[in-house]
């Protein structure tokens, strides 16, 4: 099982002034795992992902990619090692195309002369051939994302994630704002990443999230590890005690 | 029934009308300048076509068209530019100095684009590191700060008289001998050219370059384009930056084509830019609108303008129907928008 360990988070802390948001935190991945962190509001889920992606330098602690010590500035740091993060605000342009918005920031180009101009043709190509691969059916990949479902718009972020073949993928409540015939798309989706061999942290508030697609699941109180299991072993009841901070 | 089922009825549904905005969408605006121009044409048929008027209406959107084109791309960004009129005062203040100063034509020439980029980079800067709360604060203080300067600079009076190479930019004609015969009267205004040229370039820097397409995300929406790894802060800066360039250009035509700097240069021009941009289908919101749209609408308050003096309509009436024109404008836009979002 530790051989196939992606990343590592080895007692992490994260103090804001006299807050603590985490305090001794551990969590590991495994190559095609998804692993679902629960835990009540302010229980650190999010600080821990953004600790992960390298948004906030953690106060304590180390992380590890593939087993090696990694300090990350930022989180161009963490795409760079394969990690990407899917936004809880989606951070999609709605005026963009679809492929516009999974290629921002690393569009194709090519060269004229000196210059460098957008290879719309490849854009295009990419585009359809990634959302293939994911299985994301949309009209056309020149489609705005304002004209997009929830759902949909949730996959193009997830195919933004994985379309630089990403090893890991934090997803913050994938399902929140989501209309209910809309969530198994994109349970569909997160299933099919792990197919892929991609590893998938999933931060849900929803049992349904949680016990459709996680092999893991593990549960943070107050900025601590509190509980954590194999997803067979466990129930939807036990979960729940544990976000309230129950254990038996 | 399954989603592809759906969309087959859907589209079935769909009335010729309902697949006719994509189209309307795209060249609409278009549609209107030839109305005005036939409707013109025909309330004024002897002048309104002839080739002295028409150069004439190139000649006079040329300078205030660059302004335009500056202050789209910061409206694209959901920003404001409202120091452009101010920047191409002082621009063409301070070429007006360097003219008298003797330097060289070619350096005069120089003159009035660095200044506008100059100007235009103080406003980014200002706008990004000194973190104002809006570029229409910043820019507002520069409204006055530029214009001061300019008459600080000149000491308060006209400059008139410029080298023959500064005034061919604005005022400049290029003959077509070859097409009407040995001195015909038919010419191309030599700014009319450098419009279309500076537009295309435009359109290419924002259509077709990486840049250009972060200029739409950052006013789609700034979060996704920060989240890309994008430095939107410098972003801003080249576009803020741009916008006074441009505005030194549109400062240059201007020299050329009054021959004169005078303090109330391209006063309340900012403003009319504003509303050929808005004309044009930008969105004040960001991230939407085109070059084409741009050029369109100049061209819009260039032949209402033109139009309406040759039929003798007095000022105070032309101010009253670009003020309604501006709103039914947006209104249409905002009718378009509820057609196309309709569920």
């Amino acid at each position: 099982m530790s051989d196939n360990l992606v990343l590592e988070a080895k007692s992490v802390s994260k103090f804001f002034g006299t807050i603590t948001a985490l305090q001794n935190v551990d969590l590991h991945l495994n190559k095609g795992e998804v692993l679902g962190v629960v835990g009540d509001n302010g229980a650190g889920k999010s600080t821990l992902m953004k600790v992960l992606s390298g948004l906030y330098k953690p106060s304590e602690g180390s992380l590890f990619f593939d087993k090696e010590k990694v300090t990350l500035n930022s989180p161009r740091d963490s795409q760079n090692l394969g990690l990407e993060m899917v936004y809880q605000d989606l951070a999609l342009a709605g005026n963009l195309p679809i492929g516009d918005n999974i290629f921002l920031g690393r569009e194709p180009t090519r060269k004229v002369g000196p210059f460098n101009f957008l290879d719309h043709k490849k854009r295009k190509q990419l585009t359809e051939e990634h959302l293939a691969k994911l299985k994301i059916n949309v009209k056309s990949a020149d489609q705005k994302v304002e004209e997009l479902s929830g759902g949909q718009r949730q996959a193009v972020a997830i195919a933004r994630a994985t379309a630089f073949n990403a090893k890991i993928v934090l997803m913050d409540e994938p399902t929140a704002a989501l209309a209910v015939k809309e969530v198994g798309k994109v349970l569909d989706l997160i299933l099919n990443l792990k197919k892929l061999g991609v590893s998938v942290i999933v931060i849900s508030h929803r049992m349904d999230d949680i016990f459709t697609v996680c092999d893991r699941v593990m549960a943070l109180f107050q900025g601590t590890n509190f509980a954590e299991s194999e997803l067979k072993n466990t129930s939807r009841d036990e979960v729940i005690g544990w976000i309230m901070g129950k254990k038996d | 029934m399954d989603h592809g089922e759906k969309r087959l009825m859907d589209k079935n549904q769909e009335s010729l009308f309902v697949r006719l905005i994509p189209f309307f969408e795209r060249y609409g605006i278009l549609l209107l300048i030839l109305i005005m121009i036939a409707v013109l044409h025909l309330l004024q048929p002897d002048v309104f076509l002839s080739w002295r008027n028409v150069t004439n209406v190139f000649k006079q959107v040329s300078w205030q068209s660059m302004l335009a084109l500056g202050v789209f791309m910061v409206i694209v960004t959901a920003g404001i530019d409202l120091s452009v009129g101010s920047i191409i005062m002082l621009s063409l203040m301070g070429l007006a100095i360097a003219s008298k100063a003797g330097m060289p034509w070619y350096v005069v020439m120089l003159v009035a684009p660095a200044i506008g980029f100059l100007c235009g980079m103080f406003n980014g800067i200002g706008i990004t590191l000194l973190r104002m709360p809006h570029p229409f604060i910043m820019t507002l203080g520069t409204l006055y700060i530029f214009r001061g300067i300019g008459n600080l600079i000149s000491g308060g009076v006209p400059i008139t008289g410029f080298a023959e190479q500064i005034r061919v930019i604005g005022n400049g004609k290029i003959k077509l001998d070859a097409f009407f015969g040995e001195g015909a009267r038919e010419y191309i205004p030599t700014s009319l050219i450098l419009m279309i040229v500076i537009f295309f370039i435009f359109w290419i820097f924002l259509n077709h370059t990486r840049i250009g397409k972060w200029i739409y995300a950052i006013g789609g929406n700034p979060g996704a384009a920060r989240a890309a790894g994008i430095n939107v802060d410098r972003i801003l800066i080249v576009v803020y930056t741009l916008c006074g360039f441009l505005a030194g250009i549109g400062g240059l035509i201007l020299a050329g084509r009054t021959n004169s700097a005078y303090p109330n240069a391209g006063l309340q021009s900012e403003l009319d830019a504003i509303a050929a941009v808005i004309i044009g289908g930008a969105s004040f919101f960001g991230g939407r609108g085109t070059v084409l749209g741009v050029f369109a609408g100049v061209m819009i308050m260039g032949i209402l303008r033109n139009g309406l003096n040759l039929m003798n309509v007095s000022v105070f009436w032309q101010q009253v129907l670009i003020g309604s024109i501006i709103i039914l404008a947006v209104y249409i836009d905002v009718l378009r928008r509820q057609l196309a979002t309709r569920t």
